[in-house]
């Protein structure tokens, strides 16, 4: 599959946009939404907003509330209490209203076995005023030759990308995509990491939850943390990394004598660590890794092999949850 | 939406018309059972088999056909409905602006569509094997089949929505359903029922759609028979209410 962008919209009059919605209002707010199943609370207080255009997503562990709480911004799911309003409306009582302006991909949700790729995408297609190009939606996702196919001889990558066509068929103003990417192969995944952004880039809005770190690190402008039905942070990526994972690593090899002494006064440095000829240093501040630079220069320290090592949001939530997110 | 309507029931019946089985039982097995029986019982040689001289069919083939028929059709329904589910079809169609009303409405239409296919089979087959057999107000009948098959359907939802999951489908299904086809006055007549259980039968669809069948074979008048009508109307607005209410999406 090649890089793609989204096709465009043929067939004019798509939903128009609600004027009192300016470009800075949330399209979707959610405080205090709380939903339990039986003695068990999987969401929990939970309050965040989503801004127009952008790319939000929400990660956390297996059971932390995650569909859940996409589902009851949807309107699929019943809140116990709190307060949701997506594009203005109430998704519990305005709920028809609201399906036509978002597109969905649930979890776990397949669609009948003996269903025609083409079929069921021109049923879609006929539930809408307004649709994308479906063949080139499907060219995208690299479906053409499936058309024909029923859906259960699909592969799960396959499925998986048939549901993403669906739900993206009406170019709706917001995607909910629940596990975006798994079972995909890479090529796929880029190839869908590129549609979503292209949707951001029309000024839609993505609401998505992933397991993938480096997919929330890569795809999302702002990502919320959630563990056992509650936020316990949200931020940019860059953000929550400079602000949970300050530290960043310069591991260089050398047989210089003396580079101890070398970078001992480096600003910033917090660890140092040699093994053998390779150096290991930790540090933080903007201003640590040209430290690091500066010495190695002026000592005339000859360097075979250098590499600076950046955390990521996967050491966010590790440090945050205290396990990595596939435990 | 209407739209969406037809394109779903379309969808459907071709989905449908995959399954080879499904379309066997529901247009073959009928027309089979109706042809055998109707020979066994005019006294015609069936595969070597022959009733004694001066028998008399124990009950109406045509209307025991047709009521095979629209179980079928509602066992059919209780499979599919649970299987959808369960694999969160019903979800996902839901997540989309098809109403629900619409989403249940298109499973109804393919269930009354092939009703009509079977019993059109049956008529189909019986004017050529079975002379004499039809010659009844045929429209009237169908009308009657159709009508019937509608109200027990509306059962049909209530009961895909208790049985827990797809596996149990056909079994609790059937459960409920046979033992109406057995009281319904198809096989000897109600009166030969305790008072209880009269009053009982005549609470069950089955029951009234028998009654409407039989009655309309006979050359009876619909205004005439208004208690069956009734009988089925007040279920099938009882049962769709109740499964507006109970039935489960997911
Ligand atoms: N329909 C339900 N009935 C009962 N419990 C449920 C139901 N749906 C979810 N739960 C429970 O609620 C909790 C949160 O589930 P949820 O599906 O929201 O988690 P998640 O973050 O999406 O997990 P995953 O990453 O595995 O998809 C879990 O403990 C789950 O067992
Ligand atoms: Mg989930």
């Amino acid at each position: 599959m090649e890089p793609v962008h989204p096709p465009a919209i043929h067939r004019n009059s798509m939903v128009s946009v609600d004027p009192k919605q300016s470009a800075a209002s949330p399209v979707i707010e959610v405080v205090g939404l709380q939903k339990s199943y039986g003695s068990l609370t999987a969401v929990d207080g939970v309050s965040f907003e989503v801004q127009r255009g952008e790319i939000f997503g929400l990660i956390g562990p297996n059971g932390a509330g995650k569909t859940t709480t996409m589902e009851c911004v949807e309107g699929h799911r019943r809140p116990d209490s709190g307060k949701i309003r997506v594009l203005g409306l109430d998704p519990v009582r305005q709920g028809r209203e609201l399906q036509k302006r978002i597109g969905v991909q649930h979890q776990d949700a397949q669609l009948q076995k003996r269903i025609k790729v083409w079929e069921a995408v021109d049923l879609w297609a006929s539930l809408y005023e307004a649709v994308m190009d479906t063949d080139l939606l499907l060219e995208q996702l690299g479906l053409t030759e499936k058309r024909n196919a029923w859906f259960m001889t699909l592969s799960g990558g396959q499925k998986q990308r048939l549901f993403i066509a669906l739900a993206l068929i009406h170019d709706p103003e917001i995607v909910f995509l629940d596990e975006l990417t798994t079972g995909l192969d890479p090529q796929a995944r880029r190839a869908i990491w590129s549609l979503v952004t292209g949707i951001r880039d029309r000024g839609k809005t993505v609401f998505l939850t992933t397991h993938l770190m480096e997919e929330a690190e890569r795809l999302c402008d702002r990502v919320a943390i959630i563990e056992h039905g509650k936020l316990i942070e949200m931020d940019a990526p860059a953000a929550l990394v400079t602000k949970h994972c300050p530290q960043r690593g310069v591991v260089f090899s050398s047989d210089t004598a003396g580079v101890r002494e070398a970078v001992e006064g480096i600003e910033g440095l917090t660890e140092l660590s040699a093994e053998g000829e390779v150096y290991t240093l930790l540090g933080t501040g903007d201003n640590f890794v040209s430290g690091v630079l500066d010495a190695i220069s002026q000592n005339q320290i000859r360097v075979r092999d250098f590499r600076t090592e950046m955390p990521t949001l996967e050491d966010v939530f590790l440090k945050l949850t205290g396990h990595a997110i596939r435990d | 939406m209407l739209k969406g309507f037809w394109k779903l029931t379309w969808v459907e019946v071709k989905i449908f018309v995959r399954e080879p089985m499904g379309v066997i039982g529901t247009l073959a097995i009928p027309v089979v059972l109706f042809i055998v029986l109707g020979k066994l019982f005019q006294s015609d040689a069936v595969l070597g088999v022959q009733m004694p001289a001066g028998f008399t069919a124990p009950f109406n083939v045509a209307v025991f056909a047709s009521v095979f028929i629209a179980v079928g059709a509602v066992l059919s329904l209780v499979a599919i409905m649970s299987i959808y589910r369960e694999g969160g079809i019903l979800k996902r169609l839901r997540a989309t602006p098809l109403s629900p009303l619409t989403i249940l409405g298109s499973h109804v239409a393919v269930k009354l569509l092939f009703t009509a296919l079977g019993l059109a089979a049956l008529v189909l087959a019986g004017k050529r094997l079975l002379p004499g057999l039809l010659d009844v107000p045929l429209l009237s009948f169908s009308v009657a089949v159709l009508f019937s098959t509608l109200s027990i359907l509306s059962v049909g939802f209530v009961i895909a929505s208790l049985v827990p999951t797809a596996r149990f489908a056909q079994p609790v299904g059937s459960a409920i359903i046979y033992p109406m086809v057995a009281i319904s006055g198809l096989f000897f007549p109600l009166a030969a029922l305790s008072d209880g259980m009269q009053l009982f039968a005549n609470l069950l669809p089955v029951t009234h759609a028998v009654g409407l069948m039989d009655g309309v074979w006979a050359g009876g008048d619909w205004l005439a028979l208004w208690p069956h009508v009734l009988g089925l109307l007040v279920v099938f607005a009882v049962f769709s209410a109740l499964s507006a209410k109970v039935f489960r999406w997911e």
